[in-house]
């Protein structure tokens, strides 16, 4: 298969959408939190990790298959975002913004240290929660192009997980809540709405939104490990910006674009291929070079 | 016979830092009455509403609801019991589309028909809203939003409906429309507490009034005496 042929595109392509669907499931959490606090929660990408050793966990201690496993395992991600927000940025939605954001890069270190010592610092192999790993292994031919049918699934499930996500955000009550208090949280407190609760929720849902992504990309790299949530985190963050930061729609354009390009150019420049993670700080910073708020951002409005 | 009362203010302290914002005051408002605080800017009308609502902090002194302490609740437990607040500068969520925020306002509504009735009710109070329901709040203009706002307010079914400057930055011909609006509402059955810088409008719908200046409460009275004194008419209505 050569690199100028079509199926080696089709392949790529693939991969890229797949990746950047993760990215974009992760970078959403980033950006509804930035949207309604103001902050950048740096531990988002740790509680990715910890999902992602729930699912473990679940499975191999509770000897759940994998299905039941990666619910209960985003379920308690959700759990984990919401008690997060309680505990550690709760208490402070009043002190300067600074604050808060120190206490959310104390959290990244407090979960990956509390990984190091209660799961072990050894990398764990994610395979070991699928009884049944012939599904792993299955490869469907697309156009003369052989792709894996778990970057199928993977795409699919990340798509149905954004049809889920919009349904909440623009067609529930909860979610006109959320979009309400990114404009003013006073005013909708006025109307009767518990503004911490909507919060909290607002972490449980992106938290278990960085738990999917993380079950899905433990599949497809399956090397589980305390520092697991940095890059991908990273990366994230990196799209969420990229795409607009506060923006849903933003967050999807981000990670689509980020793993398009990490993908296409490693697989078209493979002398490249060690250079693979500076490709997405090469976006961020032509990014904010050229619109700092990003591809869908709007112009920041300082409220008064 | 002494009448219902609705909310009761006593002796009410309020600072921001170091700031004596409310220096003791003390209202009534009684069940079924449009009762007003006057007074120029900074004298500290929109603090008592804030307080009142919960989303300033008293440092002293009772704020009672139907017979409830409600002094320092958080501010969706007040709306929840029943006030609701029409605040300065409208505060439309302009990106929410004008029903959106309507059904802020019954969020915590239950009763599918009720909200129905309501809608109807704003509608005929305001026809022009029924026009815009799918356009951004945002995008309407500044009278179009003033009634937005008490829309917003009526659509939670008050007890008590208070309202802060619905009068300010609109024209002469909105601010009547306005002031006639409030009255109706009243008619209609509900509590309200008004305040304004539009001194004359608001003594001249409400039953009772209050001259709010630096904190303090420097004159009460039923309103159509304070449209009459001289030292009202002096600082507030320009005549004399």
């Amino acid at each position: 298969m050569g690199i100028s042929s079509g199926s080696f595109f089709l392949q790529n392509l693939f991969n890229a959408i797949m990746l950047g669907g993760l990215y974009a499931l992760i970078a959403v959490g980033y950006t509804m939190v930035y949207g309604i606090l103001r902050l950048i929660n740096f531990a988002h990408g740790d509680i990715m990790m910890m999902g992602v050793y729930f699912a473990f966990y679940a499975a191999t201690i509770l000897s759940l298959s994998s299905i039941p496993a990666a619910i209960v395992a985003v379920l308690g991600a959700a759990g984990l975002g919401f008690l997060i927000d309680r505990i550690a940025y709760k208490p402070l939605r009043n002190a300067p913004r600074i604050s808060a954001l120190i206490t959310a890069i104390a959290m990244s270190f407090f979960l990956e240290s509390f990984a190091v010592v209660v799961f072990g610092a050894v990398p764990k192999s994610f395979l070991s929660v699928f009884k049944d790993r012939s599904i792993l292994n299955k490869v469907l031919t697309v156009g003369g192009a052989k792709i894996p049918l778990l970057t199928f699934l993977v795409i699919i499930l990340t798509a149905a997980i954004f049809a889920v996500l919009f349904w909440i955000v623009y067609r529930t009550k909860i979610g006109m809540a959320m979009r309400a208090i990114s404009m003013d949280i006073p005013t909708t407190s006025l109307m009767g709405i518990n503004v911490d609760m909507v919060i909290g929720f607002t972490f449980a849902l992106g938290s278990a939104l960085a738990a999917a992504s993380g079950i899905m990309w433990a599949m497809r790299y399956p090397n589980v490990f305390p520092y697991m949530g940095f890059m991908p985190g990273l990366k994230a963050f990196i799209a969420a910006v990229v795409g607009g930061i506060g923006s849903i729609p933003g967050a999807i354009v981000g990670g689509l674009v980020l793993g398009a390009v990490e993908i296409f150019a490693v697989s078209y420049f493979p002398d490249l291929s060690g250079y693979r993670d500076a490709f997405s700080f090469i976006i961020l910073i032509a990014i904010l070079l050229i619109k700092p708020s990003g591809i869908l951002g709007k112009k920041a409005i300082e409220k008064v | 016979m002494s009448e219902e009362i609705v909310l009761n203010i006593e002796n009410l302290h309020v600072y921001y830092g170091a700031i004596h914002a409310i220096k003791g005051i003390s209202v009534n408002v009684p069940k079924g009455k449009i009762i007003t605080l006057i007074g120029a800017n900074g004298a500290g009308k929109t603090t008592t509403l804030s307080t009142i609502t919960g989303l300033v902090k008293a440092k002293s002194g009772k704020i009672v609801y139907n017979g409830i302490d409600i002094t320092n609740k958080p501010a969706h437990t007040v709306n929840r019991m029943g006030i609701a607040l029409v605040p300065e500068g409208r505060r439309i969520f302009p990106e929410l589309t004008v029903y959106e925020n309507l059904m802020m306002g019954a969020f915590n509504r239950k009763d599918k028909e009720g909200i129905k009735q309501d809608l109807e009710w704003v509608f005929e109070l305001f026809p022009r809203l029924k026009e815009r329901l799918s356009q951004l709040g945002g995008t309407l203009s500044g009278g179009e939003q003033q009634m937005l706002a008490i829309s917003r307010a009526l659509m939670s079914r008050p007890k008590l409906l208070m309202m802060d400057e619905p009068s300010l930055g609109l024209a002469p011909i909105l601010v009547e429309e306005v002031f006639e609006v409030i009255k109706k509402i009243n008619e209609e059955g509900t509590t309200i507490l008004l305040v304004e810088q539009n001194a004359f409008g608001a003594l001249n719908i409400s039953h009772y009034g209050y001259v709010l200046e630096t904190g303090k409460i420097v004159l009460e009275g039923p309103s159509q005496e304070l449209l009459n004194d001289e030292t009202v008419k002096k600082a507030y209505l320009g005549i004399g």
